[in-house]
């Protein structure tokens, strides 16, 4: 007989928020943090300690450049997807104003883009914000569309973080390097999931994340393109660290620890892809003859282990509460205090209640079938206890149209 | 963000769930909120000849603390008159829910709710 396959409660199924870091990486990072191990200066140039950090460095560093097929040379250390969007997307703007003050994004942009936007807004500068298609995407065509004479930079995201669709980015390059525009992607939650190639793609600055992809939280990087030359004006001053793009000393272990993860993405990308593939199939069929549950975002171009649904009738805050197992992200911001549903759900065309039922589930590397199989238990049996409870399955029930009540909005 | 005892019990075991039937002479009725807010609650009151609640129900639509808020009221007003219920405020339903500054829209929705089922009470009776 099988003995019952126990899982540990809480699941995580939030790995587009974080990742845990892969023992393997802490091993690696372990390596420079003792007095026998590599705690030289990178940028000491007079003595062997130096000279053996500024070696795991630039391993490091090859490592993650060999991630999206670029030089090491075109890596920029930073301390996250954060700090490289402003870097890249302040940094363009400062250099190339006198060629134009104009900026392409999309509305469902991570907030490290739309909130460094706006504060090119202040400064005087002009931001086109795309509402991307039904499907959470925004197209090559809508860029196009937007591009103007005085437009020096456009910035669009590989993969969304609520809803986990994949843009093409590829074609996007192709408009913008026609056009003679910059081209920035986030790249934070893409780099390390789907394959990224910057020998094809004409992307010419790519944000990246060490702790999306099983890699330290606090350190990142920024692609620049070497050719053609991409300048950008520093955002940090001081002994001309990182070709003068990023002064700071670099934190070896950091660095050493997101060498090792993006190592192990790239070698293991293929497998680990079907694998979490299959977990979100696994999920979704399990779910998804519950009635009036929809996924939301492109079905086909999306990163394996994603999954955004909503669950009509029942909201996202509460459903969370019932869902004590599960370790998860609601698409709703209701829990910060605010009674507006997710930014990004609305641009997709979906009404308040929908976008107020949403819940965003994310599967990684330690995600087991049996942990899946707990989270739709918990999930079916929470969407039926709170169906239970809500007038408007009621109304639903009795074909009311939600939609030709007047609610008082409160 | 951490729920109060109260509002996890009433949130796991809800009292009253349930809908009486609307177009009964007995039964009064009030529906606040909207599904765009996230909230949506719809009380329900069984009156006496003498003017005494006997029973309610309720449903809602919204957070844990929107749900115990309107199983608490539920409780509250059994065994009371009209005038009794409507006057139930929402501080007190915060109170006795610890509920947090972010949540407090809960419990007005709640007196909002006891109102609005009292009133359409006394409008059928009126009519």
């Amino acid at each position: 007989m099988n003995a019952p396959v126990t899982v540990n409660i809480p699941i995580y199924l939030d790995y587009l928020s974080t990742t845990p870091v892969d023992p393997r990486v802490v091993a690696a990072m372990t390596a420079c943090m003792s007095t026998e191990g590599v705690y030289g200066n990178a940028a000491s140039r007079s003595h062997v300690f130096g000279w053996q950090a500024e070696e795991a460095v630039e391993n490091a560093r090859s490592q993650v450049a060999e991630l999206i097929n670029a030089d090491p040379r075109e890596i920029v250390w930073t301390s996250g997807a954060t700090e490289s969007d402003n870097l890249a997307i302040k940094g363009v703007a400062h250099f190339y104003h006198k060629k134009g003050k104009h900026i392409v994004t999309s509305k469902i942009e991570h907030k490290a883009v739309l909130d460094t936007c706006r504060q090119l807004e202040r400064e005087g500068y002009e931001v086109t914000y795309l509402d991307p298609n039904e499907q959470g995407l925004t197209t090559p065509e809508m860029v196009q569309a937007a591009l103007r004479e005085d437009t020096i930079l456009a910035s669009v995201m590989h993969a969304n973080n609520e809803i986990g669709v994949v843009n093409d980015i590829a074609g996007i390059g192709e408009i913008c390097r026609a056009a003679g525009v910059l081209f920035h992607v986030d790249g934070a939650q893409g780099v390390g999931k789907i394959p990224v190639d910057m020998e094809q793609m004409k992307v010419d600055l790519l944000s990246m994340s060490a702790h999306k992809m099983y890699g330290p939280k606090g350190v990142g990087a920024l692609y620049v393109r070497r050719k053609p030359r991409v300048r950008l004006e520093a955002q940090m001053h001081g002994g001309g660290h990182e070709r003068g793009m990023r002064s700071g000393t670099l934190a070896t272990h950091q660095l050493v620890g997101f060498g090792e993860a993006a190592r192990i993405a790239h070698e293991e990308m293929a497998t680990e892809s079907a694998q979490l593939e299959a977990l979100r199939e696994r999920f979704w069929d399990a779910i998804s003859d519950i009635p009036e549950v929809y996924i939301n975002g492109d079905r086909e171009q999306r990163l394996p282990g994603a999954l955004n649904v909503s669950f009509a009738f029942v909201e996202g805050e509460s459903l969370i509460m019932s869902l004590r197992d599960l370790a998860i992200s609601s698409g709703s911001a209701c829990t910060s205090a605010s009674l507006e549903p997710s930014y990004v759900l609305r641009a997709l065309g979906l009404n308040d209640e929908m976008a107020h039922s949403s819940l965003r589930f994310s599967f990684g590397r330690f995600t087991t079938e049996a942990e899946v199989d707990h989270a739709v238990q918990c999930v079916r049996h929470a969407v039926e206890k709170l169906r239970e409870l809500s007038p408007l399955w009621d109304m639903f029930q009795d074909g009311v149209d939600l939609s030709t009540i007047e609610w008082a909005a409160h | 963000m951490a729920y109060s005892d109260k509002v996890i019990d009433h949130y796991e075991n809800p009292r009253n769930v349930g809908k009486f039937d609307e177009a009964d002479e007995s039964i009064g009725t009030g529906m606040v909120g909207a599904p765009a807010c996230g909230d949506v609650m719809r009380l329900q009151i069984q009156v006496s000849d003498d003017g005494i609640i006997e029973d309610a129900k309720f449903k809602t639509y919204g957070c844990g603390s929107a749900i115990a808020s309107s199983s608490l009221l539920t409780e509250w007003v059994k065994g009371k008159n009209l005038d009794e219920a409507a006057s139930i405020k929402n501080t007190e339903i915060a109170q006795e829910l610890s509920l947090p500054p972010v949540k407090i829209h809960c419990s007005v929705l709640a007196e909002d709710a006891i109102k609005a089922a009292v009133q359409n009470y006394r409008e059928k009776q009126d009519s």
